[in-house]
Order: C-alpha cells, then sequence, then structure tokens
C-alpha cells in the first residue's frame, strides 16, 4: 500500500522551511559526516592510537589517519565527545522518521520492506547486495565530494555555493543515466 | 540546548523527509529514472524556496552570518557526486534518506547503512593516499569556499559587488519556477 505522501508544494515549502530553521538556530544541515564519526567511534573502540589528545591542534585532538586529524582534528574531536549536535541530529532524523510512520494509518508491506516495487520488477536477483553495494559507492562519493544531498544539494544551493551546484552536477549526470539503464524494463527478459 | 536543538530539527527533518515520500526508495529510483518527478518538484521548490528567505534574512541583518557555511569546491566535488550518483541510482538511498527508511521499517535501508560504514570507512582509510596520488582533485575551482550570490560572512561571492538578494531571488524564483513547470512524468 501507498503511504500517505504530501504534495510537491506543502512539501517543497515545509522541506524548505526545515532547511532554513537549521541555519537560523545553528547550522546547515548536513549528514554523511556522521557515517565517518560512527565508523570512527567503532575503530576507536578497538585502538588505543586512533584518536590521541594534542595540545597543539586546533581542536586538542589528533588522529593517526590523515583523514580524520583534517581540519584540526575535527572528526577526531567529535569520535572522543560523539554526544555533540551532528551525532544527536541523525539519530532523531530516525525518530522523525518512526513518528511519521506512526502517524499514518496505511502501512509499509512486508515486500516493500525488503526491496521497491520497481527493483522486484527489474529482475536483478539480491535487492541487499545491490543496496549494500549502492551504500559504499555514496558514501565513498559523498566523502571525496565533501557533503552530500543534504549538505551539498539543499544547503549548499540554499547557500547558492558553488559546490552545490558542482554536485548536483554530478550526482544527476551519472544518476539518471545509471537509474534509466539499471531499471530498464528489457532487465528483466535478460535475466 | 544543543542537544535539544539537534533533537528538535533533527527529528523534524526525519518527519518532513518521511511525509514528502524520500524514506521510500521506489520514489527517488524513479524520480532518477524521470518516470515520477514529485520529488524532483520538492527538491527545486524546497531550495528556491529557503534560498529566497535566507538571502531576505541576510540583506535585514536578521540572521547570525555565522551559520553561513560554504562547502569548498574542488574536482572531487565532481568525481564524489559521480560515484555518489550510480549508488543513489541503483540503491535509492542517500546518507539522509536511508535513515528515514530505516525508521519507516525499510530492510534494505539498514543494509545500505551498513554498506555506507564500508564505504566511510574505505575513504577514511584511503584519503591520505588519494591526496598524494592526485593532489590536483582537492585544489580549489575558483577560490574553492565561494557562492554565487554574496552572503557577506566570511566566504566571497563570485557575482562580485552585485546585490546578494537580487541575484539569489533570481536563482531562487528560477528553481521555483522548474518546481511549478516540471512535469509529474517524462514520456520516454
Amino acid at each position: 500500500m501507498q503511504q500517505i505522501q504530501w504534495g510537491w508544494l506543502k512539501g517543497g515549502l515545509v522541506l524548505g522551511a526545515v532547511f532554513l530553521l537549521a541555519v537560523i538556530l545553528v547550522k546547515p544541515i548536513g549528514v554523511s559526516s556522521q557515517f565517518v564519526i560512527f565508523d570512527g567511534i567503532i575503530w576507536n573502540m578497538f585502538s588505543d592510537d586512533v584518536v590521541q589528545v594534542d595540545e597543539t591542534s586546533q581542536s586538542g585532538y589528533s588522529s593517526k589517519n590523515a583523514y580524520l586529524d583534517k581540519n584540526g582534528g575535527k572528526y577526531a574531536e567529535n569520535i572522543e565527545n560523539p554526544w555533540n549536535y551532528g551525532f544527536i541530529f541523525v539519530l532523531a532524523m530516525i525518530g522523525g522518521g518512526v513518528l511519521s510512520v506512526v502517524l499514518q494509518k496505511p502501512k509499509i508491506s512486508e515486500e516493500d520492506k525488503s526491496a521497491p516495487k520497481v527493483f522486484r520488477e527489474s529482475g536483478h536477483g539480491n535487492r541487499y547486495l545491490v543496496a549494500f553495494t549502492g551504500g559504499v559507492l555514496v558514501l565513498y562519493g559523498a566523502r571525496l565530494a565533501g557533503g552530500c544531498t543534504s549538505g551539498h544539494m539543499m544547503s549548499g544551493m540554499m547557500q547558492t555555493s558553488l559546490s552545490g551546484y558542482l554536485f548536483a552536477a554530478g550526482v544527476f549526470g551519472a544518476g539518471i543515466p545509471v537509474a534509466i539503464f539499471f531499471y530498464r524494463k528489457s532487465a528483466k527478459g535478460a535475466q | 540546548m544543543t542537544v535539544f536543538l539537534a533533537i528538535l530539527v533533527g527529528g523534524l527533518f526525519g518527519f518532513v523527509l518521511h511525509r514528502v515520500g524520500a524514506g521510500n526508495p521506489q520514489n527517488l529510483i524513479n524520480m532518477l529514472r524521470l518516470q515520477d518527478l514529485h520529488l524532483a518538484k520538492v527538491i527545486l521548490l524546497a531550495i528556491g524556496f529557503s534560498s529566497l528567505i535566507l538571502f531576505a534574512l541576510l540583506a535585514t541583518g536578521m540572521i547570525n552570518e555565522a551559520h553561513i557555511d560554504i562547502k569548498a569546491a574542488y574536482t572531487g566535488v565532481i568525481i564524489g557526486g559521480l560515484i555518489f550518483g550510480i549508488g543513489f541510482a541503483i540503491a535509492g538511498y542517500c546518507p539522509g534518506t536511508c535513515l528515514v527508511g530505516v525508521g519507516s521499517g525499510h530492510k534494505d535501508a539498514l543494509v545500505f547503512i551498513f554498506g555506507g560504514l564500508l564505504g566511510a570507512i574505505l575513504y577514511t582509510l584511503s584519503y591520505g593516499g588519494l591526496v598524494d596520488a592526485f593532489p590536483a582533485i582537492f585544489s580549489n575551482l575558483a577560490g574553492g569556499e565561494v557562492s554565487v550570490a554574496n552572503t557577506g560572512a566570511e566566504f566571497s561571492g563570485l557575482s562580485g559587488s552585485l546585490p546578494a538578494f537580487a541575484v539569489a531571488g533570481a536563482i531562487a524564483i528560477v528553481f521555483m519556477l522548474g518546481a511549478w513547470m516540471l512535469p509529474k512524468r517524462f514520456n520516454i
């Protein structure tokens, strides 16, 4: 069964208002760096030297890893002190999704929970394998780009950032042809 | 206070993403296939509308300029966007919508997140080598942390001394017109 969806006019205005609220109250919304923080928290549990207290660094922390040590050890600091704005923000996002589902009557069907209809009809075998591969590519790409759909595309273009337009061009430049090809009708017959 | 704001804004963002249908990979895949442009219309309107109000607030000094945060532009942004686009197209999730997908019961969203955590650690481990091997993809384009309209904050604007509200307002109108004029689907 289809979920109850807001129309594009209401949805666009409310979504825009949330991005605006974020920049008015705190800072522009961004999500993908928290995947690095989560990985770092796990890594830090098994390693004594991934994050170190460092008086000489801007954040007070440094890392033997060049990426975590970037920008004055900002990621290293967030790994050591994870209960900060960015990390709680992404956890709250999951809660917001749960709340929206709880408040709506039609529930998602069991088969939709595993794979969307367009995937089931495509004839591509294992949805979980495709979703996992997609996740690897999306987060690798987002970190190389320095942001994702939230940080670069929405928050970035809201501020007219050059980087936001470049990122959007890359995402749609690859995403549209790949989606059309990967989910083409003839793909089913080929399998 | 920080914790309260994170829960408030994060919770609202998750709720709204779900209500516009962005937690459902079917909608994102069909947007990229140009079969259902509902979400494209939502995104265009959201960007245009928020940008118009943001620059009105900046022009009247009603927003703290320190909250503006322009990310750097470099070749890696485009390359990263292309890699991102491939994964986005096959999976139908992005780093934000997969969280909402998990919250709304999509099991494939959880699998996507595990893939994402692997992708993020692979990048973390390969970053040092990438910078050494391909320094050019990390060098700034057009000054790096720049915006088209001048935000008046610490970042520079490409449109120079043109009034920021006029420049950003014109761009915002193009986005909102795009949202309004884009058909629900293309017949291809």
